[in-house]
């Protein structure tokens, strides 16, 4: 290994990626079309609070207050305070909007709860709309009998309290965000090492080269090094989309490096490996396929392995790409360092094995 | 003078077919060899097998001094190569061409003044798929040249080329000669064999026919020199009787196969003997076309005369 030679032969290979506008675009703009398509879908499918349109008749009092403020808290609905509507009955209202609940705290709220005379708010809900009538009833009947109890001086005898797994309740976006960045770990290097393991045969740029001193694991490690920089590149940016437009709780740690090394270190050789070993242009890229497409879902790129059912898990458990989303949902989310180490390890060793195949199977010159 | 390359023989088969048939020959230091011969006749099989490209089936090749197929390593050192139909990546400048080359090979080169050599210094920065082919193929010439090599193997360097781009190579070539390299030229033109070489080899269909320097191969293996008389037929039938030698009549020309060069004065007085009028005559002797058109005739695609002949 000569490190000018890598050094060289990653300059020209990068340059050639630059300066192919189409290519670049697309590899930039990928990342963050994946993150945001996905991102929109299954945000919007997410658990998000009911919206509950609420007239305070009490003149915001500070029972009253106080009772909307905790039934924000429940994070089931999320309550929005309208001006009292004159003109016309608060259902007619609600109906003219589409909305389909809504609350009225009655005047004299604040005066009845510290006189402890019962008073009622009342619930608009819509059969048509069953869940978020039954979320906000919910929601009212449990604060409800919170400051019931409160009210009587009593303590509560049964409660719950929230454990949370980890450090934080993780959303699908914070699992998408390292599955995304596995997605594209696996999908630029296999595709592209297959389309170059074809296309350089084809132009004699193998043996153009073979009559240089560069050798082949010079010439694959500098394919490496590029993706490497790719990945760093998309990562950022898919973290960063992540982050901003969906709120995802994942951070740029230092964790995550060894996979986006490892991570096209495996790949790439992978691609060339099915690349070399396929006689002809078209069956290398049905190999390819073969290899990247069950990967491509059964890896945890779209949604966590935990929710596959246990034979799909075991599949899981065989495939590389596997490794490297799971090191960095460990990095990522679960700071679980032990996990990711062992993660990261078969990776590299994997890869190891596969770089080495790759470029005993890969051919400079013909027989 | 030692031999560069000593190739003894040396056979390749791709399945049944003997794509290169047991074929003998050396090629002295620093002079031009040219391997001439019709498409399919085994030029590149041979040549890649010198470059150590190509394994080959039986036979004994030494390239200074190494083995090509085993010592492929030392031997790209001290070799140029240009293969047939050379390509390159896409978007890489020609100056970031040699620039590569130069830190793979690990030596220091100036890359303008290589460009300027082969002539594309104008072209330093254009994208290699911008360029013509016969820039190209100048690319190719300087990228074999970046580390100084003792031989330099050109595979068809000029066929498919423009006559002003063909004499642009011809003249790297004449210089690489005056640097003392030696050079390994196939080709399918002949007067680029005739005009470049001090020694030819023709192949065909894998044998090599003929080999020596052009001088050598046109009195081995062309016929006879001829004396050619404008003159009626009664004239050749005359000569037919009067001198012991071939003798054809076509078209009003008479043409006498002499034995050597003082013979014409024999013919001449033969002919002034007739007493039949004649006219102009000429001695006529062949070239390295006419032999090869004579040993293994015109092929559709076969060895060409360009236009490019100065
Ligand atoms: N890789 C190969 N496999 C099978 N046949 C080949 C191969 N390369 C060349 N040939 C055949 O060998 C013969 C010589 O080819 P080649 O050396 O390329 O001739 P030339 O360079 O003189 O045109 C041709 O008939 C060609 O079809
Ligand atoms: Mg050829």
């Amino acid at each position: 290994m000569n490190a000018k030679r890598v050094g060289a032969d990653f300059l020209v290979f990068a340059r050639g990626y630059v300066r192919n506008p189409v290519g670049l675009f697309f590899s930039l703009i990928f990342p963050i079309i994946l993150i945001g398509l996905f991102g929109l879908i299954f945000s919007v499918t997410g658990a998000t609070a009911t919206t509950v349109y609420t007239e305070n008749l009490d003149h915001h009092s500070a029972a009253s207050v106080a009772f909307l403020s905790a039934l924000n808290q429940t994070g089931a609905v999320k309550i929005v305070v309208v001006t009292p509507v004159t003109n016309e009955p608060f259902n007619t209202w609600l109906g003219d909007q589409s909305y389909t609940v809504g609350l009225i705290i009655p005047a004299g709220f604040q005066s009845s709860f510290t006189n402890h005379t019962p008073v009622n708010v009342t619930i608009y809900t819509d059969p048509g709309d069953a869940q978020s009538g039954g979320t906000l009833l919910g929601a009212v009947n449990g604060v409800a009998s919170e400051f019931n109890l409160k009210s009587a001086g009593g303590t509560p005898i049964i409660g719950a309290t929230d454990v949370l797994l980890g450090s934080q309740v993780y959303k699908y976006i914070d699992f998408l965000v390292p599955g995304l960045i596995g997605f594209s770990i696996l999908t630029s290097p296999m595709f592209a090492m297959v389309e170059i393991s074809s296309t350089y045969r084809k132009d004699h740029l193998f043996r153009q080269l073979s009559l240089t001193p560069l050798t082949k694991g010079e010439w694959l490690l500098a394919k490496i090094l590029w993706y490497v920089v790719l990945t760093f590149i998309s990562a950022a940016i898919m973290i960063t989309v992540g982050i901003v437009a969906f709120g995802a709780h994942v951070g740029f740690t230092a964790g995550i490096v060894p996979f986006l090394i490892l991570g096209p270190f495996f790949f790439v050789s992978l691609g060339m490996l099915a690349g070399s070993v396929s006689k002809t242009p078209e069956s290398a890229a049905v190999l390819g396929n073969i290899i990247t497409f069950p990967m491509m879902f059964l890896s945890g790129t779209f949604f966590p392995v935990s929710g596959f059912p246990t034979g799909l898990q075991q599949v899981a458990h065989v495939l590389p790409l596997y490794y490297v989303i799971d090191g960095m949902n460990q990095v990522m989310l679960f700071h679980n360092t032990s996990r990711a180490l062992f993660d990261a390890g078969i990776v590299g060793v994997g890869g190891a094995i596969i770089f080495i195949a790759a470029i005993v199977a890969f051919k400079w010159r013909d027989e | 003078m030692p031999n560069a390359i000593v190739v003894h023989g040396l056979t390749k088969r791709y399945d049944t077919l003997a794509a290169v048939d047991g074929i003998d020959f050396t090629v002295p230091e620093g002079k031009v060899f040219a391997f001439l011969g019709p498409n399919g006749a085994g030029k590149t099989t041979t040549v890649e097998i010198l470059e150590g490209l190509r394994n080959r089936t039986t036979g004994d090749v030494t390239v200074l001094g190494f083995d090509p197929w085993t010592d492929g390593m030392p031997l790209h050192k001290v070799i140029g190569v240009i293969p047939q139909d050379f390509r390159f990546f896409e978007k890489i400048t020609p100056k970031e061409a040699v620039e590569y080359y130069a830190t793979l090979f690990d030596v220091k080169v100036d890359p303008m003044r290589l460009l300027e050599r082969v002539a594309l210094a104008d072209k330093a920065h254009a994208h290699f798929d911008t360029l013509s082919g016969g820039q190209k193929q100048k690319l190719g010439l300087a990228l074999a040249l970046v580390s100084s090599p003792k031989i330099c193997f050109l595979d068809e360097p000029t066929t498919g080329l423009d006559p002003q781009a063909r004499r642009g190579i011809w003249d790297v070539i004449r210089d690489l000669r005056r640097e003392g390299r030696t050079v390994f030229l196939t080709t399918h033109y002949l007067e680029e064999a005739e005009l470049l070489a001090d020694q030819v080899a023709i192949i065909h269909k894998g044998k090599i026919i003929a080999e020596g320097t052009p001088a050598e191969i046109i009195r081995d293996h062309g016929r006879p020199e001829r004396l050619v008389v404008e003159g009626p037929p009664s004239l050749g039938e005359f000569l037919k009787k009067r001198l012991d030698r071939p003798v054809t009549v076509e078209d009003g020309h008479i043409t006498i196969q002499m034995r050597d060069k003082s013979d014409a004065l024999t013919v001449l007085r033969a002919i002034e003997e007739s007493g039949i009028p004649w006219k102009g005559f000429a001695t006529v002797s062949d070239t390295l076309e006419d032999v090869f058109v004579g040993m293994v005739g015109r092929m559709d695609d076969g060895i060409m005369r360009s236009e490019a002949a100065p």
